[in-house]
């Protein structure tokens, strides 16, 4: 990193990182850089290396090779209490023998030199008031709703005005309800406060919604990092088109590819044409790979109904119908592509019919709509 | 089945009632009761005999507290860190001191004890300065209490050792996270947190010292403790005076155990 650029240098940078316990690899030759200010995620399943990835961060565990940086200055054996970032823990670690208020002031009394009484009160107060949390500083932690715990967690962080703040998955613990609260409320936050936030989590749905910036694991590495609508719409493999929202796959082998579009066979023996995905690479010819289609690309009908635009149709027959609102969401048993998921939305078109269990319907998309992926 | 509990309770509380009972016996005999009185509580703190005893204890007591809870604690925090083989050899000597019985500990470190003073002593005799008594190392406090708090570490540091296996890790990474150094981060989170054990460690080490009779028998030469000067005096026949000793010790140990009920009660209720 050359000299000049420092002050425009991503908050945290990864060069090559690698954490090793044992002979068990918990992250393997990381690259990344997270922007100043930025609302970035580590999305992935159970065990991926998220969590190591976080404390490689906040400098509980040291890199077996490999070299992080915050804010341009590599800290690569500079213990935790020296790092200008602060972590909310998945169970908040409230300190048990303190008050939420003494809680909060932590960070601040172990600056050397400690700032005056009169100062950390105040301080304390602002904060209290930015998680809403008025008048519950003489609590102790464990007469707090999660919620509540949830908020102490992120005040006893966000005081310090770390360079960036990490949370290791800090909505788990709560309810659904009160989680989608949370995630407004932790994105509000980082816009006021303006620190990076660096969100660890396995819910896809918390990271499209809250992320600018979305980096998703397997096993240790990064298989594609992109905005949230990226991910969605770019998909470099099945991997990832699999954790970011919900999708039918159709397997088969690559029979044409050239740029505009791939045609694979399909185990059922049909031809299914798609697009490629920008970023993958074109599958090779007689390689595994599968169709992608989204549900709410595929557009269902009564069965005798036609529709002369579409590649493909498939006949088969509801065997269930939820209702969401502004959408139904379809799962369709058909003859030889197994069970696939429609989402079709509300109309007032007369032609669009709900569609009850046991009715037999057909099914149909356009080829530019749906990508061809690589199997992996 | 409550038929059977109760005899239980009878059987382990009765003989105890019955000592604090016949110890405000206003009789001259051990075993008739005849209408209250203070008078061998008098008789008991009146003997010199009794009263030096008593401080012995006291004095062995509090030193071996102090020591095993300090030492054991230290051990208990340094050993947590320690894996492999090593962690398995020192928690087997842990376990392993636990379960030695108390006549082997006196006995052995009693034998240890003299074939070191006598290897010692001559040699020390002949490096003293002419015309200076020598220093002459003999069995006393420094022996018994050394031999005692052996025994009690060793309760220490399995009672912190599981109170910190028990302690939520992530506190300390949060403090660390939050700027404090190691120092800081145990005085203000890993002490608070495992207070209750040092407590309890201290208090079983000072019971368990003041009330023990074997270890102290071998090695507290000269300096009789209260359960040594108790079993002597035994011998010369059951007292109420005895029944009385027995008593005040009672009230102690009593009296301890609800403190530390208390304190912890405080810093645990939550
Ligand atoms: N201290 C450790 N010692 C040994 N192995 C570890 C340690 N910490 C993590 N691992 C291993 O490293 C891998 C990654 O763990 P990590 O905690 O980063 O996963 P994660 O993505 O956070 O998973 P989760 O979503 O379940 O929290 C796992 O296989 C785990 O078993
Ligand atoms: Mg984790």
């Amino acid at each position: 990193m050359s000299e000049q650029d420092i002050s425009e240098s991503p908050d945290i940078r990864f060069v090559g990182v690698s954490k090793w316990f044992g002979d068990v690899v918990a992250v393997d030759k990381i690259d990344l850089s997270v922007e100043r200010g930025a609302f970035f995620s580590f999305l992935g399943p159970s065990g991926c290396g998220k969590t190591t990835s976080l404390r490689l961060i906040a400098g509980f565990d040291q890199p077996t090779e490999g070299d992080v940086f915050i804010s341009g200055t590599s800290v690569v054996g500079i213990p935790s209490h020296k790092r200008p970032v602060n972590m909310v823990f998945q169970n908040y670690a409230l300190f048990p023998h303190m008050n939420v208020a003494d809680n909060i002031a932590y960070g601040l009394r172990q600056r050397n030199p400690k700032p005056p009484k009169q100062e950390i009160a105040k301080r304390v107060d602002e904060t209290l008031e930015l998680v809403r949390l008025s008048g519950f500083g003489k609590r102790k932690s464990w007469e707090l709703s999660g919620g509540q715990q949830q908020r102490v967690a992120l005040a006893r962080a966000l005081i310090n005005h770390p360079t960036v703040l990490l949370l290791d998955e800090p909505l788990a613990a709560l309810d659904r309800k009160l989680r989608r609260e949370m995630q407004m409320e932790l994105q509000t936050l980082q816009r006021e406060v303006g620190i990076t936030f660096i969100l660890v989590t396995h819910d896809q749905e918390e990271a499209l919604s809250m992320s600018d910036r979305i980096c998703i694991m397997r096993e240790g590495q990064i298989i594609q990092s992109g905005s949230p609508r990226e991910l969605y719409d770019e998909p470099v493999n099945r991997y990832v088109a699999d954790f970011v929202g919900k999708t039918n796959f159709f397997n088969g082998k690559v029979v044409t590819a050239n740029k505009s579009s791939i045609s694979i066979n399909s185990e059922s023996c049909a031809v299914l044409v798609g697009v490629k995905s920008k970023g993958a690479p074109t599958p090779k010819i007689g390689s595994n790979a599968c169709v992608a289609v989204r549900p709410e690309m595929i557009s269902i009908s009564a069965a005798d109904e036609k529709d002369n635009h579409a590649d493909i149709v498939i006949k088969g027959h509801v065997k269930n119908r939820i209702f969401l609102g502004e959408h139904s969401e379809y799962l369709i048993v058909t003859e030889g592509f197994g069970d696939v998921l429609v989402l079709s939305p509300k109309t007032n078109e007369s032609n669009r019919r709900i569609f009850a269990p046991g009715d037999h319907v057909s099914i149909s998309w356009m080829p530019e709509a749906v990508l061809v992926l690589e199997d992996t | 089945m409550r038929l059977y509990s109760i005899a239980i309770y009878l059987f382990l509380y009765v003989p105890i009632f019955i000592i604090v009972l016949f110890s405000f016996n206003a009789g001259r005999h051990a075993s008739e009761l005849r209408g209250l009185s203070l008078q061998w509580y008098g008789k008991a703190l009146a003997n010199p005999f009794v009263v030096d005893a008593f401080v012995t204890s006291l004095v062995v007591a509090l030193t071996v507290a102090i020591l095993s809870t300090l030492m054991g604690t230290a051990a208990a925090l340094a050993l947590q860190r320690l894996k492999g083989t090593l962690r398995i050899l020192f928690d087997g000597m842990i376990y392993i001191s636990i379960m030695i019985p108390g006549i082997v500990i006196g006995i052995a470190t009693l034998v240890a004890l003299v074939t070191v003073f006598n290897f010692l002593n001559p040699l020390l005799a002949s490096v003293w300065p002419e015309g200076v008594k020598p220093l002459k190392l003999n069995m006393g406090y420094a022996t018994v209490i050394a031999a005692h708090t052996l025994f009690t570490m060793s309760l220490v540091i399995i009672l912190v050792r599981a109170r910190i296996a028990g302690m939520d890790r992530t506190l300390i990474e949060a403090s660390t996270d939050l700027y404090a150094t190691p120092w800081r981060t145990f005085y203000q989170i890993t002490l608070p947190q495992i207070f209750p054990a040092i407590l309890s460690g201290f208090l079983l080490s000072f019971t368990f010292s003041f009330d023990d009779f074997i270890i102290s028998f071998f090695v507290a030469g000269a300096n009789t403790t209260l359960p040594v000067y108790i079993f002597s005096s035994i011998r010369r026949g059951i007292t109420p005076e005895v029944n009385a000793i027995g008593t005040m010790v009672l009230a102690v140990s009593l009296i301890l155990l609800m403190a530390a009920q208390y304190l912890l009660h405080a810093r645990t209720n939550r």
